[in-house]
């Protein structure tokens, strides 16, 4: 790797491994000690929390770098692992730099967890965002900017100060910016897989969580840069798979590491969609809720969380895995995690229709062994290879 | 463990189970009759306005428990995991798609039809999007989704409310009126909302019997049959108001009497000696020996959270029908899964003061992340609130392999050990929230 190179991938792997936010005290300290609010996968309009002046902090669970002692005691072992190291985190401590936390609509655990929140945590701002999943504007849409109007009278208050338009625009154009340049990460990974290594987008992407959008999107734009003028990364003969299942609860680094390892292009995977959500931007002229809730409505990308009311439920992962020319599927889903698992049925029926090959094992944020996970997607590339089409 | 005896049955359970063989029935032969069906699902129906397009409701979950109890469930769970179907997820859904693949026969043993709409009652719980998306692809009928918010502050909005209406109105109506063929009539909904709320009111006062000592019922093993009828296809009929009426008198008479609730196997031989608050749904493949391990040792359940599955009337709600399409919404949005962690808290503290009740035993199934995530939170704080110890069991709704008859015997019995030690000694300390390695491991 190049100097320049090794040091954002550094700078990246220090913000994973930050399991105490000091990146997000030294934030607060930097900005006369501003708010900062944490919130859940997949999807929070980040903008509306940008637009108050205070950090949005995207809480991905512990990562497999703690020990889950009291977050075990509070959940029963069918129980995915996310909500444990979360309440983990937050009985130990590590949260306690966050004054608010949202909780947006994924499934029912993360549902009943923010009940659990406002129990367990009563002097912080805690907030459950439901998403509509009737998509038309004049009733879907306008509940979600009814819901959107309320949270962003809520952070105004949190935040001491009323949320304007105009402060909203301003960081939905950041957002756009951000995404803009995300896009650009994941058409290089699409276009040159080896030169973007699926786990070093992975971290670039999971600083997002934590970094101001501004400073993201530089890293962001910054790692493309160096990333396609690196001259030592040379093309291998492996094959291009799609990942998909870990849209909440994050696999561990050595698992996306270890996919790679046995001889797949993580070509497009679904670990950081709630940095790419909408899909394109956010319009920056009219009354900035409507924007949000319209690009909700219309741009939501296909995701097991998110009903889809027309079309074969599989379509949208066959038009992902011919866009990023992938020539199979990684299932790689958390043990209990209902959208996903319940998901995999349909998804996995329409690859067989249209003859894309598949493989799929569920994992859990603090696995520790790989070597199944390993030999498993190796014998998957190897079956591409030696015996795909192309 | 000896088996349970042959079940024994008052005159309502009789007039339930013909209730329900001649809605099956009348399903069997819905072709023949011209009549549509619809499959939807228990928590925040919409029955009224089902009736009021006369149009046939199935129950997915209905069927799924009723194959539990008849001992299928394992084979068709088996047979959607063969399928491709995860073992960690929703066992009624696997159910309900093995029952499918082998020929969709109902309880009663006739054929189920397959439905003309799925109206994907959105309501507390995530698995329903996706068990109709996975039915979808098996049934050639349009999709009607009635997506009703959370109530994850502890109140429904107006935003909130209007948010269902406005689907009321440009979504299910529309495809309702689309497979019938005729437009609603709005003043038949309104007439089988009145009836609604004169059986709610009757369930409501058998429900709070329960009070009384001896409780004339179980609230959670009897209270499975007593909201049948109102959370399932007769809720708005005028046979739903003769069978609240009749069990209304039944348990009147029965607390006149002084008499205890009655079991598969007759009257309670040794009394009520306990009172407990149940949260969370039953296992249905072991019921009846469920039951017993509960009525062996004179516990009675006097208050439960499953029998408030379909909707929640204890805060005071009933069908209105002179607000029909608001009272639908309201409905919709109360039943006890949709509302959040501290409302339930709330009610359950309630329930164990109000029915001086010895305290709240959880039962934690695997399949329900909507009723089990938070439930040993839950437990903690009504202990706090209450002072009256909590237990906590695990079993599952439909899967036979989640269910250890000798484990849950034994925990039930320490449960009622505690609550007996704590009677001799009140100022027994109540636990401080489960401790590292205090929880229960899945059988």
């Amino acid at each position: 790797m190049s100097a320049g190179l090794d040091a954002i991938v550094e700078r990246a792997d220090a913000l994973y491994h930050d399991i105490d936010l000091t990146c997000v005290k030294q934030w607060r300290e930097a900005h006369g000690g501003a708010r900062a609010v944490g919130y859940m996968p997949i999807y929070v309009p980040r903008e509306i929390i940008d637009a108050a002046g205070m950090l949005p902090v995207g809480i991905m669970g512990g990562r497999g770098q703690i020990e889950i002692i009291r977050g075990d005691a509070w959940f029963q072992s069918y129980i995915c692992q996310i909500p444990r190291s979360t309440i983990e985190l937050a009985l130990t401590g590590r949260l306690d730099c966050l004054d608010g936390f949202l909780f947006p609509s994924i499934c029912d655990v993360i549902r009943n967890l923010s009940g659990m929140w406002r129990v367990l945590f009563p002097q912080k701002y805690t907030r459950y965002l439901d998403v509509p999943q009737n998509f038309d504007p004049a009733v879907g849409g306008r509940f979600f900017a009814h819901e959107l109007g309320g949270l962003r009278d809520d952070l105004g208050k949190l935040a001491g100060r009323a949320i304007s338009d105009d402060d909203l625009r301003a960081s939905i154009a950041r957002y756009n910016e951000n995404r803009r340049a995300i896009e650009e990460l994941i058409a290089l990974r699409a276009e040159a897989p080896h030169r973007a290594p699926a786990w070093e987008a992975y971290l670039i992407l999971y600083a997002g969580n934590l970094l101001p959008v501004e400073e993201h999107t530089a890293m962001v734009r910054d790692y493309v840069a160096a990333a396609k003028a690196a001259t030592d990364r040379a093309p291998r003969d492996q094959a291009r798979v799609v990942m998909l299942g870990s849209f909440c609860e994050q696999p561990p680094l050595m698992l996306v590491k270890t996919l790679e390892r046995a001889g797949c292009y993580v070509v497009w995977d679904d670990t950081a969609l709630g940095r790419r959500w909408p899909q394109g931007d956010v319009a920056t002229d009219g009354d900035p809720i409507v924007a949000l809730s319209d690009a909700f409505i219309s741009r939501s990308p296909a995701t097991a969380a998110k009903y889809q009311p027309e079309g074969d439920r599989g379509e949208p992962l066959v038009q992902i895995v011919k866009r990023s020319r992938a020539e199979g599927v990684v299932f790689g889903a958390p043990s209990f995690c209902d959208p996903a698992l319940l998901d995999q049925p349909m998804l996995q029926d329409a690859l067989d229709k249209v003859g894309i090959p598949w493989t799929a094992f569920k994992y859990a944020e603090n696995l520790g062994q790989f070597q199944v996970i390993r030999e498993q997607a190796g014998t998957f590339a190897d079956s591409i290879r030696l015996w795909g089409e192309a | 463990m000896s088996q349970p005896a042959k079940a024994q049955k008052d005159r309502s359970m009789a007039q339930q189970k013909e209730m329900i063989a001649g809605h099956f029935h009348a399903l069997s032969t819905a072709k023949e009759s011209g009549r549509k069906v619809v499959y939807t699902f228990v928590p925040g129906n919409l029955t009224e306005l089902m009736h009021a397009f006369d149009v046939l409701p199935v129950y997915p979950e209905i069927n799924a428990l009723q194959s539990g109890m008849r001992k299928r469930s394992g084979a068709f769970i088996a047979e959607a995991e063969r399928l491709g179907h995860s073992e960690d997820v929703c066992t009624y859904v696997k159910c309900d798609i093995g029952m499918l693949k082998n020929g969709n026969i109902g309880p009663t043993g006739e054929k189920l039809p397959p439905p003309d709409l799925l109206l994907l009652s959105y309501t507390g719980c995530f698995t329903f999007m996706k068990w109709f998306e996975l039915l979808k692809r098996e049934y050639d009928c349009p999709v009607a989704m009635l997506h009703v918010p959370y109530q994850g502050d502890g109140r429904f909005s107006p935003g909130m409310r209007d948010y269902v209406v406005s689907q009321l109105r440009s979504e299910v109506i529309p495809k309702l009126e689309q497979i019938t063929g005729k437009k609603l009539d709005e003043a038949k909904l309104q007439e089988a909302l009145a009836r609604s709320s004169i059986a709610e009111d009757d369930l409501v006062h058998v429900l709070e019997q329960a009070k009384h000592r001896p409780s004339p019922i179980d609230s959670y093993f009897g209270g499975v049959y007593y909201i049948g009828p109102m959370f399932t296809a007769f809720r708005g009929t005028q046979s739903a108001i003769e069978y609240y009426r009749m069990l209304r008198e039944e348990i009147d008479e029965r607390v006149k009497a002084g008499e205890g609730p009655v079991t598969p196997e007759g009257p309670m031989k040794n009394g009520e000696k306990y009172r407990l608050v149940v949260e969370g749904p039953p296992n249905w493949t072991s019921f009846q020996e469920f039951w017993k391990m509960f009525y062996d040792e004179g516990a009675v359940v006097v208050a439960s959270s499953y029998t408030r599955v379909g909707g929640v009337y204890d805060t005071g709600f009933r069908h209105d029908a002179n607000r029909p399409f608001e009272t639908l919404a309201d409905y919709c949005a109360g039943c006890y899964t949709n509302l959040d962690l501290p409302t339930r808290i709330g009610l359950l503290s309630k329930w164990v003061k109000d029915y001086d009740a010895d305290g709240l035993l959880v039962n934690s199934v695997k399949s329900c992340n909507s009723f089990s995530a938070g439930q040993l939170l839950i437990l903690r704080e009504v202990e706090k609130r209450t002072g009256r110890p909590g237990g906590f069991i695990e079993t599952d709704l439909v899967d036979p392999r989640y269910f250890s008859a000798a484990n849950v015997k034994n925990r039930i019995e320490s449960y009622l050990q505690m609550i007996e030690q704590k009677r001799h000694n009140p100022s027994a300390i109540v636990s401080e929230g489960p401790k590292a390695g205090a929880l229960p491991v899945m059988p």
